[in-house]
Formats: C-alpha cells, structure tokens, sequence
C-alpha cells in the first residue's frame, strides 16, 4: 500500500532526468500549503537538476512564488518535504535554517533591496554582519558587481537611485556574494522593458556557465526559456508537466503546448473560458 | 441564530488567544535573542537617537503645555481653600509621578512607535525582511532588539525632559501669569518631593519605552497586505500602544506605591 502510494508521488521531472541521466540538487515530495481554508500547493512532486536552470511557469495566482518561498524555508509547508543535500529542510529549526541558507540564493521579484543601504551595503551587508572590514568587502562586492555589469558608479547609490534593471542586478550581486550552489529566481524580469529583460537572461544564463549552479527560475516570460534546460508546468497546486526546454515549443503536452501559446482553449481554464475570474 | 454567536465568539476568542501567545512569543525570542546574540550597538544607539532625540521637541512641548495648565488648574482649586504656595509640589508631583511618562509615552507611541511599525512593516510587505533571513542575517537582531533597546533606554531620558519642562511651565504661569511669590514655589517643591517620586517616574518611562518599541516591532514585522496592512498596523500600533500604557500606568502605580 506504502510502495502504491509511493509510487503515486512519483514526480513527473523523475522519468525525465532519469532519461538524461541528471543528478537532482532539489527533491520536492508532495508539497501542499494552505492559507486559512485555500490551499495554494495541493501536492507539488518535482526534481530539480543539479546544475541546470529549470524554469517554472505557469498561470498568475498558481502559487509559483508560495512553492519557492517553502523550498528555501521562508514558508512552512503544511505537508510533504523539500529535500536538498539529504536533508528534508522542513523539519529544520530557525538556527538550521540559517545554516540551510548558505546553499541558497534568492533573486527577488522587485529585488527586495534595503532601502536605507547604498549598493555596496547592500551588496556585502551578509559580510558586514559578519564583521569583516571595509577594505576586506570591498573588492568582493566590486567583483559581484562586474559579474552583473555594473560599475563603480553605483556603488554607493541607494535603491532610490537605481533604475528597476539596475536593482535586480545588484540583487542577483547580492545572493553571489555568499557563493551559493542554488539559486531561486522569483520573476526576474518582470516590469522590465524587453531590452532589459534580455541582459538579465543572458546574465543568468553567464551565471549559471560561469558558477555551474543549480537555479530555479519562476517566471511567465517565455522568451527565459530559451536560456533555460527544464521546464516544469505548475497548475492547479500540481506539477503537471516537465520537459526539456528545448522541446517545449514543439511539445505534444496539452498543458505546455497550450500554455506557451496563450491559447484560451484547452486543458488549462481561463477566467473568459469559465466566465469568472480565478480570484 | 444562537450557535452562529457562540461559534463567532469562540473564533473571536481563538484568534484573541492567538495573537496574544505570539505577541508573547515574540517579546521572549527578542530577550532570548538580546542575549544570546552579539548586541548591535551601533544601531542601538541610532534607535536612541531616531527614537529619543527626534521626539525631544514633542516632549518639550508637551511638558511645557501641561505644566502651565496644571499649574493653572491648580491654582483655581487652592485659591479656593487659600492654599496657592502648593502649587509648585502638585505640579512637580503631578509631572514627575503622571503625567512626564504618561505623557511622554502616548506622544512617543505616536510618534515614533507608528514610524517603526511603518517602517518594518513596508519592509515586510516589500520582502527585505525575507531577503535578510535568506542573507542569514538574524533579523531579531538587526532589526528587533536595537529598537526594543534602544527605545526602553532613551524614553526614562525623555521623561526627565517632559517633567522638567512642565515644572518650567508651571513656574512661568504661577510667577508671570498669577504673580505669585518664585520663592513659595520652589519651596513648595523642595518640601514635598522625594527622590521616590522620581525613581518611579523614571520606571514608568522605562516599561512605557519598552511597550511602544514591543508593540510597534510586532505589528510591523507581522504586517501583510500592501499599503492598507501598512495603515493598518501603524494605527493598530498607536492604539494597542497606548491602551497598553495607560491601563499599565494604574497597575506601576500600585506597585511603585507599595515598594
């Protein structure tokens, strides 16, 4: 009965890297987390490769961010497990968690930057804490920020002072300093105009040949794709497909095939196809 | 009808008990915190400044004021029963026992408890709270203890302003306004107050500094929902703040009154 349900929870990432013969960095088994009555992840199974950039899309409202936030710990699921290196991080404490975290980093939707802190503080501010000096952080964060493209000029601007392109690479600046092995990216580029959306795919699309990390990327724009090795459908609280992302635009799976060409007909109902909104 | 009362009190009740086990919860991890971690003390002494320094004209001002009405008010009663040579020990009395932390504590909760609960909780809704946590930074504290401190340490400072201020007050209406003799009423206050009035003037400050920083990291760190959480807490701060200071004031005062 146990192997039965087992069995059940089988991903469908499991057959996939399986196939390519893929290490997995992140195992996610029957997540579920519910606000109040709703329940926003109803069950989610997924791999994620060790590595490669495996993106998440699916519709507004599915809880991609919720499903994030509960891999890196800073939602407590209600059930199910997220096991990275061995460890169902879970069931870890505050102080565990803490240490958890030194294998993540995490790219914020609107970069989350601290408001009073200038670039440089921002940047080293894990550093600062930590008690190193000045002249110790200094060419850290001078070296993060050339791997995002952006020069000295910044550095001691505040958020304020940044454009929205500007802040989500001193973000993503900020997470390498802690040299992390994953990376979760919360919608990177939203709000961005094309142009700028373009330089932060091919930045992380840099990262991920130059540091060789695993990243995890919740997104809704497609043209991310290109970039990225996996493709995982999230509908209805579930995973409902993964691909390889090279195959997704020819992919014969209802929900991907109708997803990434915003079809109103199919598999995945619309707020117009079922005459309510989702919400 | 009858059991959809009982199940909205039972609710009500629950979510009562909840919030004050976490605001319990809270408090204990901040003094858990406070020393089993390296204390900031550079951000400390910043919060004593944003907290303390900041509000020193509010406190000046309102010492002041209450002064010279005290002193006032004082006067109509005294001049009834020929007793005007004590205003100066009831205003002293009266600013130093009451109204200097009372006062001090509600202007302060408006002031600068609403402003730390703004300030956390748009850095709640705006995730830098979450992306210090996932930067492994002990948000506690950074973020908590410095302020809790750093407030509880500054208001008992504060207190001695508003006091001040208002004995000030009282002096400039009694000898400017009533033209009554300078000399009654600094003897009036040389003859009734104790040190015991100050000290327990200066504990009441003290819990009043610790309430409005407990209450005002609280309901900021715990904001959600956009800009209405934001509103919405801060005015949540203000009010439990200073319900919480008047209602602990009765119970100091007993408590003062019997050590």
């Amino acid at each position: 009965m146990e192997e039965k349900k087992n069995d059940l929870l089988v991903s469908a990432s499991h057959k996939v890297l399986k196939d390519n013969n893929e290490k997995v960095a992140i195992k996610i088994v029957n997540l579920k987390k519910r606000f109040g009555p709703k329940w926003v992840t109803k069950g989610v199974n997924l791999e994620v490769p060790a590595g490669k950039m495996t993106c998440v899309i699916g519709r507004s409202g599915e809880g991609k961010s919720v499903l994030l936030k509960q891999v890196i710990g800073l939602i407590k699921p209600t059930e199910g497990q997220v096991i990275v290196d061995g460890v169902d991080t879970t069931q870890l404490t505050d102080s565990e968690l803490q240490e958890h975290y030194k294998k993540f980093g995490y790219v914020f939707q609107f970069a989350a930057l601290l408001d009073s802190l200038n670039t440089y503080e921002n940047i080293g501010i894990t550093l600062i804490e930590q008690g190193m000096k000045e002249k110790d952080i200094l060419p850290i964060v001078k070296e993060k920020l050339s791997l995002v493209n952006l020069n000295e000029d910044t550095l001691y601007k505040y958020p304020s002072e940044l454009s929205g392109g500007m802040k989500k690479r001193v973000g993503l600046a900020r997470t390498l300093v802690t040299n992390p092995k994953i990376i979760l990216y919360d919608e990177p580029t939203t709000g961005l105009d094309p142009i700028t959306g373009h330089v932060i795919h091919k930045l992380m699309s840099d990262m991920q040949t130059k540091l060789n990390v695993t990243s995890v990327v919740i997104t809704h724009d497609l043209e991310l794709l290109k970039y990225a090795d996996y493709v995982a459908l999230l509908y209805e609280g579930k995973i409902k497909s993964f691909c390889d992302a090279k195959t997704v635009w020819e992919s014969d799976d209802p929900f991907i095939h109708q997803f990434v060409r915003g079809e109103i007909d199919g598999p995945i109902q619309s707020e117009i196809a079922t005459g309510k909104d989702k919400f | 009808m009858v059991k959809q009362l009982i199940s909205s009190v039972g609710t009500g009740a629950i979510s009562f008990c909840y919030d004050v086990g976490n605001f319990t919860l809270f408090f204990a991890k901040a003094i858990r915190t406070l020393f089993t971690t390296r204390l900031k003390l550079q951000k400390t002494i910043s919060q004593m400044g944003r907290i303390g320094v900041d509000s020193l004209s509010v406190s000046v001002l309102t010492g002041f004021s209450t002064g010279m009405a005290l002193a006032l008010q004082s006067y109509i009663g005294f001049k009834r029963v020929g007793g005007e040579q004590f205003i100066g020990s009831i205003v002293a009395l009266g600013m130093i026992r009451e109204l200097g932390p009372v006062l001090t504590g509600l202007m302060v909760a408006g002031r600068a408890g609403s402003a730390i609960t703004a300030e956390l909780g748009t850095m709640s809704i705006t995730e830098q709270v979450d992306a210090l946590k996932t930067l492994r930074i002990n948000t506690r504290q950074y973020l908590v203890v410095p302020r809790i401190l750093g407030g509880t340490l500054i208001m008992p400072f504060l207190a001695v302003f508003t006091m001040i201020c208002g004995i000030i007050g009282g002096y400039v209406v009694c000898v400017h306004v009533l033209e009554l003799s300078p000399e009654d009423y600094r003897q009036s206050i040389q003859s009734y107050l104790e040190m015991a009035d100050i000290k327990g003037g200066l504990v009441k400050a003290l819990v009043f500094g610790l309430i409005l920083t407990w209450v005002g990291t609280y309901k900021g760190i715990k904001t959600r929902g956009g800009a209405r959480g934001v509103g919405l807490s801060t005015t949540q701060s203000v009010v439990i703040s200073s319900i919480m200071i008047l209602v602990s004031n009765y119970f100091l005062t007993k408590l003062l009154e019997n050590m």
